[in-house]
């Protein structure tokens, strides 16, 4: 699991307009391309429980991150995460926040339901779909990662 | 008085080791099915993660506790035997449950496995409470919440069973096990399916200027960019009656018993819970960690207690709606 004590606290922030409306125009593919290899990688790891992949097939993601203007497309298919490209049409499920809170989520500092009653995330799209991955990522349980680079210790020490 | 345990929730076993790092006495949770009330996908425990957290528990000295706490459904009763069976076989220190019917099942199947009366059960006197003591051997009893301290107290004054107050979460519309307003929306309830609301009839819309919330079509609420949101239960919803539109029954709030801790050990309760098996290990963590403090604190030196700043601060920011309330146990009337 994530040690937060080892993470520095994360503040609330929102990146400049400028770098959003900069980011808006920027081509959007790498930042799925990258998004779906992060999450394969994390089910390399085995951290990514087998039955909810497998209750999340053929459905459509969309992760936008408001101060950064990135907007990831992925779907799920045949045992890995596979980023969509262009048009990607409307996501089953759509996760809208600013950078800050993203990192807060991941490094285990902010609840999501909090960021959600103080209307920091927003969730979109298919409820009962949102629920099964907010609850996936919730119950993952991280290799002991170490702060520098946030690297899984046992590849540090390898 | 004996120090009142701690008792927290976990949806997850990574909920199940923040409650136990951060000071939980106790660590209640359910299986994954509709045998408990928080039945939500991808929640809850199979018998690996159960298996596991028992022993991550039990290493520590702390308990865990399976809440069975539905009503069983026609048909389907083996479905609650075998929760309880389940919990006996894994060895959970207790099962907390509200149906007669499977508390039955449990006393003579299992007399060895301590039963807790569930707030799903929504015993408020000593009189139902005595009865589940006297019919099922209940050690412990959680109270719904709908009482006054002093009400607490005059429970406590007339019973050997301990008794459990929630102490931090998300309230009820104060009828506990006997709610059906989320079955009139949907045909599903908590004491039917374990969900209140449950997600597959739960639509949020975000519009330009606001977000709207429905429960099968029934429109719940409609948040301002600048309001925060709570549950889309329908008793937490804003409607309109009489020409106004408020809330008709509840407002989005989470209970937090921060101020009152020396008088709740005072009269003797003997465990307080939290509310969320639905939340994330964060929100596990955060609020374990600081009641932990504040019941250290009161129990230690009551005449001295004081509630911290970041005690208040961090419960405050993780309550439902972002607001805070005494509930029940602070009202005037009876």
């Amino acid at each position: 699991m994530i040690d937060s004590s080892r993470i520095p606290k994360i503040p609330a922030f929102t990146l400049p307009a400028l770098i959003g409306r900069l980011g808006m125009r920027l081509p959007q593919w790498p930042h799925s391309l990258n998004l779906a290899l992060a999450l394969n990688a994390a089910k390399k790891l085995g951290v990514l429980p087998e039955e909810t992949l497998s209750q999340i097939e053929e459905r459509r993601f969309r992760v936008t991150v408001t101060d950064t203007g990135m907007v990831a497309d992925f779907t799920y298919r045949q045992g890995a995460f596979r980023p969509l490209f262009g048009d990607a049409g409307k996501p089953d499920l759509h996760f809208t926040a600013p950078l800050s809170a993203y990192l807060q989520m991941v490094s285990r500092q902010e609840d999501p339901d909090t960021l959600f009653f103080n209307r920091t995330l927003s969730i979109e799209g298919d409820t009962e779909l949102g629920l099964r991955v907010k609850n996936m990522l919730d119950a993952l349980e991280w290799p002991q990662l170490s702060w520098q680079g946030l690297r899984p210790t046992f590849l540090a020490k390898g | 008085m004996a120090k009142p345990q701690l008792v927290c929730p976990a949806g997850s076993l990574a909920a199940l080791k923040a409650a136990v790092d951060n000071g939980a006495d106790d660590v209640y949770l359910g299986f994954r099915n509709d045998t408990n009330a928080r039945n939500f996908a991808g929640l809850n425990f199979d018998d690996k993660a159960l298996a596991e957290g028992i022993r991550y528990a039990h290493q520590r000295g702390r308990k865990v506790l399976a809440a069975i706490n539905t009503y069983a459904q026609a048909g389907r009763f083996a479905d609650w035997m075998a929760s309880v069976d389940k919990a006996a076989e894994l060895g959970v220190d207790a099962v907390i449950i509200a149906d007669p019917a499977v508390l039955d099942y449990a006393t003579k199947t299992h007399p060895q496995m301590r039963r807790h009366l569930s707030v799903q059960a929504s015993a408020t006197s000593y009189e139902a409470i005595n009865f589940c003591r006297d019919r099922f051997g209940i050690q412990r009893a959680v109270l719904p919440r709908v009482l006054t301290l002093a009400q607490v107290e005059n429970v406590i004054r007339h019973t050997e069973v301990e008794i459990e107050v929630f102490g931090f979460g998300s309230l009820c519309v104060m009828n506990e096990g006997r709610c059906w307003l989320s079955s009139w929306a949907t045909g599903e309830s908590p004491n039917t399916v374990g969900a209140c609301s449950p997600a597959k009839y739960v639509q949020w819309e975000k519009k330009p200027n606001e977000m709207d919330v429905r429960l099968n079509g029934i429109l719940i609420d409609r948040y301002g960019n600048d309001e925060n949101a709570g549950y889309p239960t329908i008793c937490k919803g804003r409607f309109e009656v009489a020409g106004e539109t408020y809330y008709a029954m509840e407002e989005p709030a989470s209970l937090n018993v921060l101020e009152m801790l020396p008088e709740i050990i005072r009269i003797g309760v003997s465990a307080i819970k939290v509310e969320g098996r639905q939340r994330s290990p964060t929100y596990v963590a955060q609020v374990t960690r600081n009641l932990r403090q504040a019941i250290d604190a009161a129990y230690s030196a009551p005449e001295r207690y004081s509630v911290k700043p970041v005690w208040a601060a961090e419960l405050g920011k993780v309550a439902e709606g972002s607001q805070i309330t005494l509930g029940a146990y602070n009202r005037p009337w009876r």
